[in-house]
């Protein structure tokens, strides 16, 4: 799996992720103070999207598995925390709960039958699964089809935060997304992460050191689909909505972009893609379908001539892994 | 009305009909990923696209140059292999030394663009293309009505099918292929140009799903976003079948088509989702699909 090799390899020279913490001071700084300049319904959406590129991110950067499918986490725990919300009347820490803990399972299910097969594979398998799950929904009776769960109520967080304050939710949000953030970070610098970038270098090496490689991969991946559902519950709770968009495959493709865009396997590249892409959405947005052109040219450009991204080309330039 | 199981034989047979065209088109388009697959090490996201860009050359060539079905037959598959002989010479071929997944990547950022670009301009509802006057009409079985068409669409994509495995597995040149697929810098080495050979068969695959689309065109409406959705369920087909074997291939296109076709009239439900669920129940029992080899 050489796919990120050269944005991890090139600046590995200092082991002291000092410049990391220097770095995530100025992410933190840049999501407190900037609800208070932008529109704040558009910087949560960019933070779902954030937490979901960078679970996204912890299989292709971290492991080297490239998913196709990821917008069934997204989606379905969408769906499950609206149903709760809404039809079971459950407070919202009790809906992102449940919708979370469904994207865990799907999660299990999927990457025990998806890390049965490798590389170009494994990404159609997760691919041709998600499009299942979009189906179920599709028809399901309590997803509404086309409608989707709409008004879905925020309700008022542990009793405590009222949640249809838009500021109260912001600040639930960035909670969630740097809780997100920094389990991922944990992980990768864990010796569990040691062993994932094993199995992303090497995969016989690995086993042949006695690492069940199956295992560390499932749990990645089951990890990877938890946190995307968290993103996934937390985005119907601000929107107030769960639609079959979130479900479908384009919404797999758009994580994917993000990712590419801020940089493969860089800890701080998917927050910086998921901020790029949902900005351009917005501006785009009048402009229908040109979206998914413009969304095609990244995609290409990218692949062809900006393989380390954003965060990746700028961490080459400073001389250290961002 | 005769009956089978309680159930009208006339609406089953018609399913299996169905079943059958959406199993060509589902053998056809699997073959081709199988040959790009095979020679290039890159999975073409952009095969759906393809698809409809073949259904698409026919509609224009009926539109623009007064030029029937037959001809777009001949001539679609031919101007959308060029094209896709153009991609694999500028953007692809700078590929082959990276991982593959970049491929998929790329040929998915194609499939977007060139997709949206035909939303753009024909919106997400279908163009009519009417069946060739020599095709209209059909027989009647005594069990089923056949329409003549769709019969010539089944006999033909199995002529293409079974043409394309002739070509692979018993000819000179189709032995080059394969040697190519298993060492291409031995082949190299024995004089023969392989990244001609590569770019002529990326050309071929695409060439292939134009064909698809040619076909399917008087069947399903010509429309932007026909192959979108068609390609994730090829791609569950290459994973059921394995891409290892040419036959192997053909034989799953067309059985997963005939047993879609089944669930349709049986459980309508879930239609959509059988092939999926077979997939699934394939990597449990056999990962590496039915004719395939871990590899």
């Amino acid at each position: 799996m050489a796919l990120v090799k050269d944005s991890a390899e090139a600046p590995a020279l200092p082991l002291t992720p000092q410049h990391q913490y220097v770095a995530f001071a100025i992410m933190v700084l840049f999501f407190v103070a900037a609800p208070f300049f932008v529109y704040p319904l558009f910087l949560m959406k960019a933070l779902c999207f954030a937490l979901f590129a960078c679970a996204f991110n912890l299989l292709i950067g971290y492991v080297g598995l490239l998913s196709f499918g990821h917008a069934a986490y997204l989606g379905s725990a969408g769906y499950l925390t609206a149903h709760a919300a809404k039809v079971w009347g459950w407070p919202p820490e009790l809906a992102i709960v449940t919708g979370t803990a469904t994207a865990a399972l799907l999660g299990l299910i999927i990457g025990a039958l998806a890390i049965r097969r490798q590389g170009i594979y494994f990404a159609m398998i997760t691919l041709a699964l998600a499009q299942m799950i979009y189906f179920f929904c599709l028809q399901a009776p309590f997803t509404h089809g086309e409608d989707g769960i709409q008004a879905v109520p925020r309700g008022v967080l542990l009793g405590v935060l009222d949640l249809r304050s838009t500021i109260t939710m912001y600040f639930v949000v960035l909670a969630v997304f740097l809780g997100g953030f920094l389990l991922i970070y944990r992980t990768i610098h864990s010796p569990f992460g040691q062993v994932l970038k094993a199995i992303r270098e090497n995969e016989p090496r690995a086993v042949s050191l006695g690492y069940t490689a199956d295992h560390y991969k499932l749990l990645a991946f089951v990890l990877s689909a938890t946190l995307s559902g968290l993103a996934g519950s937390t985005k119907a709770l601000v929107f107030q909505l769960a639609s079959l968009t979130d479900v479908h495959w384009s919404m797999s493709g758009e994580v994917v972009l993000m990712t590419l865009l801020g940089g493969l396997g860089t800890v701080f590249g998917p927050v910086v893609g998921a901020v790029i892409v949902v900005s351009l959405e917005n501006y785009l947005a009048q402009l229908g379908a040109w979206v998914t052109v413009v969304q095609g040219i990244i995609f290409v450009f990218c692949v062809l001539t900006f393989r380390r991204g954003v965060v990746g080309e700028l961490g080459r330039f400073i001389g250290r892994s961002l | 009305m005769s009956t089978v199981f309680g159930v009208p034989t006339q609406a089953l047979f018609g399913q299996l009909l169905i079943g059958l065209i959406n199993g060509s088109f589902y053998a056809i388009l699997s073959l081709g990923l199988s040959v790009i697959f095979g020679l290039l090490n890159i999975i073409n996201f952009a095969h759906g696209a393809q698809y409809m860009l073949g259904a698409f050359a026919a509609y224009f060539l009926l539109q623009w140059a007064g030029l029937g079905y037959w001809w777009a037959l001949l001539l679609a598959p031919i101007v959308i292999g060029l094209f896709g002989i153009g991609l694999e010479r500028t953007m692809l071929k700078r590929l082959y030394e990276l991982d593959h997944l970049y491929g998929l990547l790329l040929t998915f950022g194609l499939a977007l663009i060139i997709q949206g670009l035909f939303r753009n301009e024909f919106g997400s509802s279908g163009l009519p293309y009417s069946i060739p006057s020599q095709l209209t009409g059909g027989l009647n079985l005594g069990f089923m009505f056949l329409p003549n068409y769709r019969a010539w669409v089944i006999v033909f994509s199995l002529f293409v099918c079974l043409g394309t495995w002739y070509v692979i597995e018993r000819t000179k040149l189709g032995s080059y292929l394969r040697a190519a697929t298993e060492n291409p810098v031995l082949v190299q080495a024995f004089g023969i140009n392989v990244p001609r050979m590569i770019t002529l068969t990326y050309g071929f695959g695409v060439g292939l799903a134009a064909l698809a689309g040619v076909l399917a065109a008087p069947i399903y409406q010509v429309s932007p976003l026909m192959g979108a959705d068609m390609i994730i369920v090829v791609f569950a087909v290459v994973v059921i079948g394995g891409m290892g074997s040419i036959m192997g291939s053909i034989v799953t296109g067309f059985a997963l088509g005939i047993i879609e076709g089944l669930t349709k009239f049986f459980y309508p439900e879930a239609s959509n989702t059988v092939i999926f669920v077979i997939m699934a129940l394939v990597l449990l029992i056999k990962p590496a699909g039915l004719f395939g080899r871990e590899r």
